[in-house]
C-alpha cells in the first residue's frame, strides 16, 4: 500500500508526469459534462413540455434513447463507432474532433447526462403551480418573461435535490472514461494494479478518493439546498 | 438491412447472457435489499450500524471501481481460502471464479445497497397497526412478513424497484469490461471483425432499448397486481 502511494500518489491526485490525471481529470470530466449537459437540458426541458408534438416528440425520443441504453454502449458508439464512418473520416473538423479520446468521452457523457437532466427539469417545469403562472400572466408578463422570471428559477430550485443525485451518478459514470484510455482515477488505479499485481490496494485507493468526492458533493448540495430551498423549510 | 455478417448467433447468445445476468443480479440484490432493510430497521445498534456502513460506502463509490475491486480481489481471497483449507486438511482445492459468477456477485452486492434504501422506505410506509394486529393474531415474524408486510410494501416499493431494475440492466454492460461475453462484447468483436463497429454497437443499443420497453410493460402488469384493493382518487 505504501509503495503504491509513493509511486502513484501524485498520479492518483492530478499529475502523472506528462498530463493531468487521476482526481483532476475526473473532476474536469465531471464539470465539463455536467456543464454542457445542463446547457443542453434547459432548452430541451422547455421543448419537452411544448404542446406541439413536432417539438416534444424529438426531445422525448432523444431522452428515451439515451436513458434506455447503457452509457458504456454510447461511449463505445462515439469512441470507436463514429470514427469508423467514412463521412466522419473524410471531413477534416470531425476527423480532428473524434480522433481525441477525451473529446469522444466528454461528448458521450454530456449527451447522456443531458438526457437525464432534461427529464428532471421537464418534470419540475410540469409541476409549477398554476397559481404562480396565473399571477405572472395577470401581471402582463410575456411568455419569455414568464419563463425567465417565474417558471425556470422556480423549477430549477425544486429540481435541486433530484439534480444533485444525477450529478453524483455522473461522478460514478466518469469511471467509464478509463475504457477510452482517458487517465482518470480508475485508469491510474488500473495502471497501479497492472504494475504491482495488488488489486485490493490499488482499487481501494481509488474507491476512497471517489468516496471523498461523493461526500464533498453531497455536502455542497446540502448547503445549496439549504440556501435555495430556504422558503420550503418549516 | 439486417446483415449480421454471420455474427447473429453470437449476438443472440450475448443477449441471453445479458438477460440471465440481469435477472440473477436482480434476485441477489432483491434478497440483500430485504435483509439490509430489515437490518436498518432493527433495534440492535450493531446490526443497524453495519447496514448503514454498507449502504453509505456502496452508494458513494462508483460501481465500476467496486466491480474491478471485487472481481480481481475475490479470486485472490478464494485462493487464499482454498490454500488454507488445503493446508489444514492435507488436500488441494481450487475454485476458479468465472466472470459470470463474479458479475452476479458484484452487481448483486452493489445494487443490494440501493434496494436496501428502497425497501426501507417501503417498510416504513406500511401502517404499524397492521403489523401489530398480525402479531396479535399470533402470527410468527416470518408469517407477518409474508402475509402482511411484503404484499403491501411491494406497492410502495415498485416505482423504486423499477428504477433499480433499469439501472441493473444497463450496469450489466460493465461486466463486458471484466471479460464476460455479453451483448456488448459480442457486438464489439463483430464490429471489429467486419469493420462495421457503428452498426453493431447501435444494434447492441437497440437490444437494450427493446429490453427496457419489455420490462416497462411487465412493470405495468405488476403495478396493477399490487394495487388491487387500493382506491385511487378520481380528479
Amino acid at each position: 500500500m505504501i509503495q503504491i502511494i509513493q509511486q502513484y500518489g501524485l498520479a492518483y491526485l492530478g499529475w502523472d508526469g506528462y498530463n493531468i490525471s487521476g482526481l483532476a481529470m475526473t473532476l474536469w470530466l465531471l464539470v465539463v459534462s455536467c456543464g454542457v449537459g445542463f446547457c443542453i437540458a434547459l432548452p430541451l426541458a422547455i421543448a419537452r413540455n411544448a404542446r406541439s408534438p413536432f417539438v416534444w416528440v424529438p426531445v422525448w425520443l432523444y431522452t428515451f434513447i439515451f436513458r434506455g441504453t447503457p452509457l458504456y454502449v454510447q461511449l463505445l458508439l462515439i469512441y470507436s463507432g463514429v470514427y469508423g464512418l467514412d463521412f466522419i473520416h473524410n471531413t477534416a473538423p470531425f476527423n480532428e474532433f473524434f480522433r481525441q479520446a477525451i473529446n469522444c468521452t466528454l461528448l458521450s457523457f454530456a449527451l447522456n447526462t443531458g438526457a437525464y437532466t432534461t427529464e428532471i427539469f421537464a418534470g419540475a417545469i410540469r409541476e409549477t403551480s398554476h397559481g404562480e403562472v396565473d399571477a405572472a400572466r395577470a401581471f402582463g408578463m410575456s411568455r419569455v418573461t414568464l419563463y425567465r422570471r417565474i417558471v425556470i428559477p422556480s423549477a430549477l430550485r425544486r429540481a435541486l435535490p433530484v439534480y444533485s443525485n444525477e450529478v453524483i451518478l455522473m461522478l460514478h459514470a466518469t469511471t467509464l472514461a478509463f475504457t477510452a484510455t482517458v487517465p482518470d482515477i480508475l485508469k491510474v488505479a488500473n495502471d497501479a494494479y497492472s504494475a504491482t499485481y495488488d488489486p485490493f490496494d490499488s482499487f481501494i485507493l481509488a474507491a476512497v478518493i471517489y468516496l471523498c468526492v461523493s461526500f464533498a458533493l453531497i455536502f455542497a448540495f446540502r448547503r445549496a439546498e439549504r440556501h435555495f430551498l430556504a422558503f420550503l423549510q418549516p | 438491412m439486417f446483415d449480421l455478417g454471420g455474427y447473429g448467433p453470437q449476438l443472440a447468445s450475448g443477449t441471453l447472457t445479458t438477460i440471465e445476468l440481469s435477472l440473477l443480479s436482480l434476485a441477489v440484490s432483491f434478497l440483500l435489499g430485504l435483509i439490509g432493510a430489515s437490518a436498518k430497521l432493527s433495534k440492535n445498534r450493531a446490526i443497524k450500524g453495519a447496514a448503514t456502513v454498507y449502504t453509505t460506502i456502496i452508494r458513494g463509490v462508483p460501481d465500476l471501481v467496486l466491480m474491478l475491486l471485487i472481481f480481481y480481489s475475490l479470486q485472490i481471497w478464494i485462493n487464499d481460502f482454498t490454500d488454507w483449507l488445503g493446508n489444514i486438511t492435507n488436500n488441494s482445492y481450487s475454485w476458479q471464479l468465472d466472470p459470470f459468477t463474479s458479475g452476479v456477485i458484484t452487481l448483486g452486492f452493489i445494487y443490494g445497497a440501493y434496494f436496501t434504501e428502497t425497501f426501507r422506505g417501503a417498510f416504513l410506509a406500511v401502517p404499524k397497526g397492521q403489523l401489530e394486529a398480525a402479531r396479535a393474531f399470533g402470527m410468527r415474524p416470518f408469517l407477518v412478513f409474508r402475509r402482511v408486510l411484503f404484499p403491501q410494501m411491494m406497492r410502495y416499493a415498485l416505482p423504486g424497484l423499477a428504477n433499480n431494475w433499469q439501472v441493473i440492466l444497463k450496469a450489466t454492460a460493465l461486466v463486458s469490461i471484466i471479460g464476460l461475453s455479453d451483448v456488448v462484447k459480442a457486438a464489439q468483436s463483430a464490429g471489429e471483425a467486419t469493420f462495421r463497429t457503428f452498426y453493431f454497437i447501435s444494434l447492441a443499443g437497440a437490444v437494450y432499448l427493446v429490453l427496457t420497453m419489455l420490462s416497462n410493460g411487465a412493470l405495468l402488469l405488476l403495478e396493477r397486481k399490487y394495487a388491487i384493493g387500493v382506491r385511487r382518487a378520481v380528479l
